[in-house]
Order: structure tokens, then sequence, then C-alpha cells
């Protein structure tokens, strides 16, 4: 029964309402698959029992022809999304004796649609990362690697577990998180799509926050259909978050099968920045002929401010986040380590729960807030950002949605850039931006690099028009035919 | 920009990290590394520009005053590392 | 002022008050606001701050504020953000507090304060905002340990900060009376002080008269209005002696300790605060439009101000009883009943006079009082229709204080009515001037002091029940 786990996940949903299968047979094959990738540490916890009792579930209810959406369709979750009764841990130290007694609402969206939990996906500590190397459960790797090299290779971050997962064909689609670009940079470095809804699609409620004012869910799936079918069932109206937009959700996966003719696709000049690799802009350049191809116009935009998204994005992250994992303290849940008096065992919680990289930003968050350097730093940044999505809002004045690479690089070798940060965080240099506007933006796999990795194209759409965004990541999807996928080594090594 | 130890040692206490003293200089280097490049936003005109309030155009949503959750002490003690008689216990506080 | 060995001292006090704000749940949660439950029987997943819990506003709290905004005559702002303040304490579970710090929904307004002595003092009120409480810390369950209890963690409360107007203790306790008595009014703030739904901090510094001001010192977390007095009063006079020893005001936070009445220094003295305050991005700002705020405008109860002075222009009251009625909103309401259709004048006597009278041996609020309003107005009918004379009813009072019931069923029972009947009267008078003869010679003889002599020799035959006026008619009558 290998062959289950080959489908896509519109696939597997028709094969499961035409009996072809059942749903305890798909969710077997990816228990299976999921137990055969623990050389990838893709995951922080595996349910397969719990999968199984949900797909059995999912198959009493396709028998009388009522399933969901997703009706026994086996997904991963990333581990920033609270399930009750399951441990949830943020890919944290603090948190890793977590068992929240409640379900995010986005993954019982998911569960209201028939959906089976396969586990939780590792990830970057509190999402803070773009090569999923900060957890505290070791990093995940990407199942591609260099043909004729072994060395690892990093799946992106933050939602690097669910890329990895996804790519390594054990889940059908996994659930992200994309703070600056958390989906869809690892969706680039492991040939998915990934797609981060417009802010307030998708509700916030029992996801791990890290930066409240960027933080939106969405999922990481092989094709751009998938992504529409997850994206019906993810988001929607929550009256729990006071971000939540109040919007009906359209049936994504019905604007799919059109074609893009006589669409104006934007062209942001400033994203063709110095010292992007001749290959990624290859790529981008080969996008916009594909689209011209379908029938679509390109032109050029100007988004004058993007270069200064990533700065401003690295002060108003980390300001939020200082304040959002205050509340890890050792007092009502997770871990606590005993110190001479309250602030002391404050201290050494913090220092021993929270690896290096949240220590960092956490300190950087602190510092941009504090008494006499606010205005400087926070005020500013937040100023910038007005000016990024004024850009966006002109550009959008004669456009339908924007063409740029997704990051600047392919996946690069685990250890190549944890040592610098900043080098880091040039990953999310093109996915801040939309970030930081709360547009939505899908990563789309367009190619190879030259080194056989994937690399993906990314479309940036108008708030709430992730219709748009779909329509012509599908146009893309369809000129690309990109259908690589990476050896299964990791199946043999053990 | 660049950060002291006296300088990291606040921030640290401000955010309630322990840091070595030993530690203070690297990681002062490295937040100052950090703060050295986000400066380039200083190069930006902001006269007149209002700080982005919210990304999304929508009115504060309202709940109804009626008393729907709460009452389950046992869920909200079940995660506490250490737990007494309906509380929860932390070392003494002295005010 | 305070007198120093180096002459004269200003007090100068600044008052922020947390009322807690009348609403069935929390400010950010669905948790219930009852006080006096188990610990943490009344705290939701968003009040301990749990991973991934996100708030959403009580359109309830919001209204509150405005309503209470209005009542203090402020102004309403249209705009407002909330902000979190960030600091650590076990009783705040995110380890910030929601807050408004620089955008509050209430800007300034202006409070009139009577004084004892019947004069008046402007008080001006510098902003109202919303904010969350925190929990209550139980430092003295264990030797080594404080216990935490989440259950008042998010309620609503109402800072409301006073301009540095207040200039003495007394100023500053009719102040509170003043703002606790609108609150109630408004049915924004129970202001049960014991149970905590109203505290105070105090912002003290002292100065020379004509001096810019000095460093202050904030109290934190009085509970009484007495204790606000003995704080003042005790902090006011340490600045001035450590001033007058050529010292330094520290400006720094002071609990006041009611056992001993003195204010120290606390000793977890955190370095120098630095909240790092900036708008909660899981919140939106507050828009308030202007019909929202007109409508709750139109729909505000009668303060005391108006009814006090209602109290004097429409029914004749004096200054002095119209402001002891309206101090509690429960004796206004009491009065009005008893005064429903009724002298005014007469209900007042009663209110203030017997009733508080009686109430205050008790230790009773009007709220306990065995005499309803319904009651006390049967009381002042039988009066005006003469069925008791003044000393009946007082009589007849006494009683319905003890035992709750109508005054009309006291007089039945114990046939205390009046008799006015001229006939049996009559019969009586004439029996007392036979029986007193010798009485009657003197009287005539010129020594008129002796008609109350046989106005009491009267009543007494009738067992007090004669109608006294009828009694000195028959008897001017026939004494000649």
């Amino acid at each position: 029964m290998a062959d289950l786990t080959h489908f896509t996940l519109s696939e597997a949903r028709d094969g499961l309402r035409a009996r072809d299968f059942s749903a305890r047979e798909l969710t077997e094959a990816h228990n299976a698959a999921i137990e055969r990738a623990r050389p990838l540490n893709a995951m922080a916890l595996e349910t397969a029992e719990h999968a199984l009792s949900m797909a059995d579930t999912a198959d009493q209810r396709i028998a009388k022809g009522d399933g969901g959406l997703l009706e026994g369709v086996p997904l991963a979750i990333k581990d920033l999304f609270c399930t009750d009764g399951f441990r949830t841990t943020a890919g944290s130290h603090i948190l890793d004796t977590f068992v929240p007694p409640y379900e995010s609402t986005v993954t019982a969206n998911l569960w209201r649609e028939g959906a089976v939990m396969l586990g939780k996906a590792n990830m970057d500590e509190f999402a803070m990362g773009s090569s999923n190397e900060t957890s505290y459960f070791g990093p995940v790797e990407n199942p591609w690697r260099r043909p004729g090299d072994n060395r690892p290779i990093v799946p992106g971050g933050s939602s690097g577990g669910s890329a990895s997962i996804v790519a390594a064909r054990a889940a059908l689609a996994a659930t992200g998180t994309d703070t600056g670009g958390s989906i869809r940079q690892p969706a680039s470095f492991t040939g998915l799509v990934g797609l981060k809804p417009t802010y307030g699609r998708c509700s916030r409620w029992g996801i791990i926050a890290f930066a409240s004012s960027l933080d939106q869910a969405g999922p990481l799936t092989r094709t751009v259909r998938d992504a529409a079918i997850m994206l019906s069932a993810m988001s929607g109206h929550d009256p729990k978050d006071s971000t939540s937009a109040n919007l009906p959700v359209p049936n994504f996966e019905a604007v799919l099968g059109g074609d893009v003719k006589g669409l104006r696709v934007g062209i942001p000049s400033e994203y063709r920045m110095d010292g992007l690799p001749a290959e990624i802009d290859a790529l981008w350049q080969q996008g916009i002929r594909w689209l011209e191809d379908a029938g679509a116009e390109t032109r050029e935009v100007d988004l004058p401010h993007t270069k200064y998204a990533l700065p401003a994005y690295y002060i108003v992250a980390p300001a939020e986040a200082s304040s959002n994992l205050a509340r890890y303290d050792g007092v009502r849940y997770g871990l606590r380590v005993e110190g001479d008096d309250l602030i002391d065992m404050y201290e050494r919680t913090r220092a021993e729960g929270f690896g290096a990289e949240v220590q960092r930003r956490v300190m950087i968050g602190t510092y941009v807030l504090s008494a006499g350097y606010y205005d400087a730093y926070y005020l500013q940044a937040q100023k910038v950002r007005t000016l990024i999505a004024r850009d966006f809002q002109t550009a959008f004045e004669g456009v339908d949605v924007l063409l740029t690479p997704t990051a600047p690089s392919e996946a690069f070798a685990t250890g190549d850039k944890s040592d610098d940060p900043i080098a880091m965080y040039f990953n999310d240099v093109f996915t801040v931006p939309a970030s930081m506007a709360g547009l939505p933006g899908i990563s789309v796999p367009a190619g190879l690099s030259q080194a056989g990795l994937p690399l993906g194209l990314q479309l940036i759409g108008k708030a709430f028009d992730e219709e748009m965004v779909l329509r012509v990541a599908e146009a893309l999807e369809d000129a690309a035919e990109f259908n690589a996928e990476p050896d299964t080594w990791w199946e043999t090594s053990t | 920009m660049s950060l002291d130890k006296a300088t990291v040692s606040r921030i640290a206490r401000l955010a309630r990290i322990r840091v070595a003293d030993e530690d203070l200089e690297r990681l002062g280097n490295e937040l100052s590394n950090i703060l050295g490049w986000v400066e380039q936003l200083n190069e930006v005109n902001t006269d007149d520009v209002p700080p982005l309030t919210s990304v999304v155009e929508m009115q504060i949503p309202q709940r109804r005053d009626a008393v729907t959750d709460g009452a389950y002490r046992d869920k909200v003690l079940g995660n506490a590392p250490e737990s007494e008689e309906g509380f929860f216990v932390v070392p003494k506080v002295v005010e | 002022m305070i007198e120093g060995a180096t002459g004269r001292w200003e007090i100068v006090i600044g008052l922020e008050v947390h009322a807690q704000v009348v609403s069935e749940a929390k400010l950010f949660s669905g948790a219930s606001t009852a006080f006096g439950a188990e610990p943490n029987a009344q705290v939701s997943f968003v009040d301990a701050a749990m991973p991934g819990m996100l708030p959403v506003i009580n359109e309830t709290c919001v209204e509150q504020a405005v309503r209470t905004g209005l009542g203090l005559n402020a102004e309403i702002n249209r705009h407002s953000v909330f902000d979190r303040k960030n600091y650590f304490y076990p009783d705040l579970p995110p380890n910030y507090q929601i807050s408004q710090y620089k955008q509050p929904v209430v800007g300034e307004g202006m409070v009139t304060v009577d004084l004892e002595d019947g004069s008046v003092c402007e008080v001006g009120i510098e902003r109202l905002h919303l904010e969350q409480d925190a929990g209550k810390s139980l430092h003295d369950q264990h030797p080594d340990a404080t216990y935490v209890d989440l259950n008042r963690a998010g309620v609503a409360l109402m800072e409301i900060v006073s301009k540095p107007d207040l200039r003495n203790a007394d100023q500053a306790g009719a102040y509170i009376r003043k703002l606790r008595a609108i609150l109630r009014y408004l049915g924004t703030c129970d202001g049960n002080m014991e149970q905590g739904s109203l505290r105070c901090d105090v912002n003290v510094s002292v100065r020379k008269p004509g001096e810019s001001l000095g460093t202050r010192c904030e109290i934190k977390n009085v509970n009484s209005v007495r204790f606000v007095q003995q704080a003042i009063d005790y902090e006011a006079r340490r600045q001035v002696d450590i001033l007058e020893e050529g010292g330094e005001i520290e400006q720094e936070t002071r609990l006041f300790d009611a056992e001993r009445g003195v204010t120290r220094s606390m000793r977890s003295k955190e370095e120098a605060h630095d909240y790092r305050y900036f708008p909660d991005p899981d919140l939106l700002p507050l828009v308030l439009s202007e019909d929202y705020i007109e409508a709750i405008r139109a729909d505000l109860p009668e303060l005391p101000d108006q009814k006090k002075t209602r109290f004097v222009e429409s029914l004749g009251l004096s200054e002095y009883d119209a402001g002891v009625l309206v101090t509690e909103k429960e004796v206004a309401d009491f009065f009005e009943r008893v005064a429903d259709g009724r002298d005014a004048k007469t209900a007042s006597n009663w209110v203030t006079g017997d009733l508080f009278g009686r109430l205050n041996d008790a230790g009773q609020g009007i709220a306990e009082s065995p005499v309803s309003p319904e009651n006390l107005g049967g009381l002042i009918d039988l009066m005006a229709d003469g069925t008791l004379s003044g000393r009946l009813a007082k009589e007849v009072f006494d009683e319905m204080f003890t035992s709750g019931r109508p005054a009309s069923a006291i007089v039945e029972e114990r046939d205390l009515k009046q008799v006015s009947d001229t006939g049996e009267i009559e019969s009586l008078v004439d029996t007392v001037i036979s029986d007193n003869a010798d009485k009657v010679e003197e009287y005539k003889a010129g020594k008129d002091k002796l008609f109350g002599f046989f106005v009491g020799q009267v009543m007494k035959a009738s067992q007090g029940k004669a109608n006294p006026k009828v009694v000195n008619d028959i008897l001017r009558e026939k004494l000649g």
C-alpha cells in the first residue's frame, strides 16, 4: 500500500470519497511513512493511535456520505498549534511538558472537516528561525539533498518540520505559521506550495504567539489545489480573536481551473537586489515569461521601502515577542528551574528554557521598547511599516498580483548560517514585506537549482484576495511543471 | 549602537533572563550587531507618518457581558509546576 | 498646611483611584467577576495567560467607562488605544497588564467636592482609563511560599487619576467619598472598599507655599478613606521632617501599614521601573461614535449634584439636609419614597433624624433599615391626619424600628389612636376642673402658668391619647 502516500491531498480526498481506499488504510500508510522518516527529525510528537481512531471516525462519516472537506485526510500539525490533550511545545524546552487543555481554532476547524492528525511537527523554537536549527528537539533535515552529497540540508524555517514531513510524503499536507516567511521560505526550500493568508483570515486563537501583529497560519501542500482546499478548511471568522476578519470564507478551490488572461502581474524592481544569485534571478525571469505566455500582462512596479522591511521587522517582531514570551515564567505551566527567590527562579527558568536565538530576540525586543529607545526604534519601525503598507497599496492600484522570488537562495547546509544571525535573517528578505503589510503570499515550486535543490517563486496579493493569488499560482504551477521528488535516502538510512 | 555590559545586564534583568557575567560581552556584541543593522531605518523620513496600528481595517470586536468561561480550576492548574489547595505556588514574595 | 520648624508647608495630593467596573464578566474574558469564590475557580485560559490565548473586550466595561467619564463631566476620547504595561509579577499571568497609556478612553473632567465646613472645592480629573486587575498573592499561607489566586486577574478596573488639586487629608477624604457616590449613582462601581472594589494610590508631596511642586511619593493600594487620610498626614509629616533636617525626598513607592498608621518603603524595591508600554497587537484601537456616546449620555441617571439642587430648589430642603441625603444613592432613593406625596421637610427630618439615629446606634446601613420607606411614610400620614401626636409618633417609630411592622398595625394593636372627639375630651376636662377646684381658683387669680398643669392632667386621664390641640381649646374655653 506504499502508493497511498503518493497522492496529492485532492487525489486522496477524491479516492476516499470514491471508496478506492479507506481513511484507515491511508492513515496507516502515513503512520508508517512518518515512522520511516524519523531520521528527518521532522516530528515533535507522533500520534499514530489517535490518527487511527480519527480515521475510523472519518470512515464512518464517509460511509454515511456526510464527510467534511478533509474527511479522512492525514495531516501534520506544526507544534505551535495547541492541541487538546497532546503535548504542544513550540519547539522549546520551556514548554516541553505542556499539554494544552484546549484546541486551537484552526486545528478545531480541520478536525471539524474530518482531517486526521498524524502528529505534531518540529519547528524553530517559538517560530524564530529560518532553518529549523533552533528547535530544542534538534534540527530538522530537509528530505532534499544535493545529488552526490550527503551533507544534511536545512528545510527552512520556522515551519521546517511541517515542510520536511510533507516533502517526504509522510503527510498529505501540514499546517504552518508564517510571521516573516515561515511557511513560504520552507516551502521554497522543500519543493512545496506554501500559503500565508491575509492577516486575519485564519484565527490565531490557540496558536502560541510569536509576533501577534504578523503571525498567520497557513498550509504547506504539494499543489496549489491542495493549498486552496486546506485554506478553506482552516480559515474563518473567530469571535475569540479580536483581529480575525469577519468575512465569509470563499470556496477557494472553486477559483481554480481557469486562466490568467488579461490579469496584471506586477514585478517589483526593488526585489532585484544586489547579490541576488543569478539562478534565482533567472528563475524569476522565467516565471515572468510563463505568466506572459499564459496571457497575463506583466509590468514593473515600485515598492520603494522594500529594503527597510527586514530591519523594521527585526524591531517589531522581537518587540512583540519580548512581551508575548514573558508568560513563560515557571509559574503556571512549563519548565521551572528553582532559584534563591522568585526573581532568581524566573531568570534561571528563562535562561535554561529558552534557546540562544529566542533569548537574543527577547533581549532585542526588550531593548527597543525600553525607556529612551522606544521612539527611535519601535515607533520608527511602525512608521516605516505604514510606508511599506502604502507602497503595496499604491502598487495594487495598477496590478492584481506581484511576482517575486520566495527566498534569496536555495536551501543551505545545516550549520552554514547558524553563527551569523543577520545572514540568517536575510532568508526572509522577500517574504517579510508582505508580512509587514498583512498581505497574502504564496510560494510555488518553480524549478531546481544547479545544485539540484528546489526553488520557489512568490506571488503576493491584495488583502483578502487569496482567490487571485491561488489563480495565478495555479498558472505558475502549470507552467513550471515541477514534479521532482527527493530521493528517499532516509528510508534506508536506519 | 554598541551595548556595554551594564546595559546588557540591565536588559537581561528586565527580560528576566539570567546571563552569566562572562557571557555579557559576547551577547552585547551580538545585540549591537543587530541593532547597528536595524538602525538603517533612521534613513527613512517618517515626518507626518503615523505608526501602523493594525494591518486589518476593522472595528474592535466586543464581547457581550456574560459569564461564558472559567470554572475549570483543574484545567487551569493542570500544568502548574507547583500548586497547593487550589493555588499556584511560587517562592515567597517580599513586598 | 502643616506647621514645621521652618514655617508652614503646603501638602499637594493627587489620587489614583482604581474602581472595579460593575460587570458580570472580566474585561477581556468570559470568566465571572463574582466576589468570594474558591481560589482559581473563576479563571479562564485567557486570564491564566495560557499559550495562544487572546483578549476580546467586554462591551459593558467600555460602556461603563464612558458612562463614568460623562458622569465626571469629562471629555470622551473618540479614539483610544490599549497598551501593554510590561512587568513581571506572579499574580499578573502574562507578565504584562493590558491598560491604556497615551490614549485613554476618557480625558479631563471635574468633580465638585463638598467639604465639612460647607465650602466647596473643585478637583480636576486628569484622565480615566480601562485596565485589568491583577490576581491576589497570599504571603501568609506558608512560611516560604506565596500562594497565587487568579480570580481577580483580568477583572475590569477604571483608573481615575485626579490632578494634584487636593491640599489636605480632609479634602482627599471628601473627594473619595464624592467620587464613590458618583460611581454608585452611575452603577459603574459598587464602591465597596472592604472587598477592594475601590482602592487608592495616593501621591503626596510637600512644598513651601508658592514654590514649585516637590518630589512625590506614591503610597500604593490604600483601601479605606480613613487610611488614606492617615497615610497623607503621616507621609506629609515625614517629608517635612526630612526636608527640615536638610534631607531630600526620594521618589519612591511606599506602603501604608494600617496597624501602625505609618508608611514604609517597599522592601522589594524594583530596579527603576521600565514598563515598556506599547500598543497591544492583539487588540485594535477603540473607536467610539458620536451616536454611541450620546446614547449613553441620554441614559445617565440624576447625579448627586443635580439631585441636591432639586431637593433644595423643588422640595425646599436646606442645603445641609439635601447634602446629607444625596451622599448615598440608597439614602436619596429612600428619602424620595418617603417624601412621595408628603411634606418633604417632614420626610427629611424623619430620615436624617430619627431613622439615621437608630441606624447609627444599630450600626446598620439604610439597606438594612427595618423601617421601610412605605412604613415611614405611613407614620407621617398618621401624624398629618391627626391620628398620632408627635410624641406618640416617636413611640410608634421606636416600635416600628424594633418590629419592622407598619405604624397603622401598631396603633391599632396598642389602641394608640389619638382622641379628638370633643365630647369625650370635654368630660375629661370637666372631671379635671372639678377635682382641682383650688388650682382653678389660683389660675383665675392670675397664675397663668397653671394652664400647663391642666393640660397635663387631661392628657394623663386620656392615657396620652387626647389630641393636645383639642384639649387646649376646650380648657381655654372652660377656664375662661
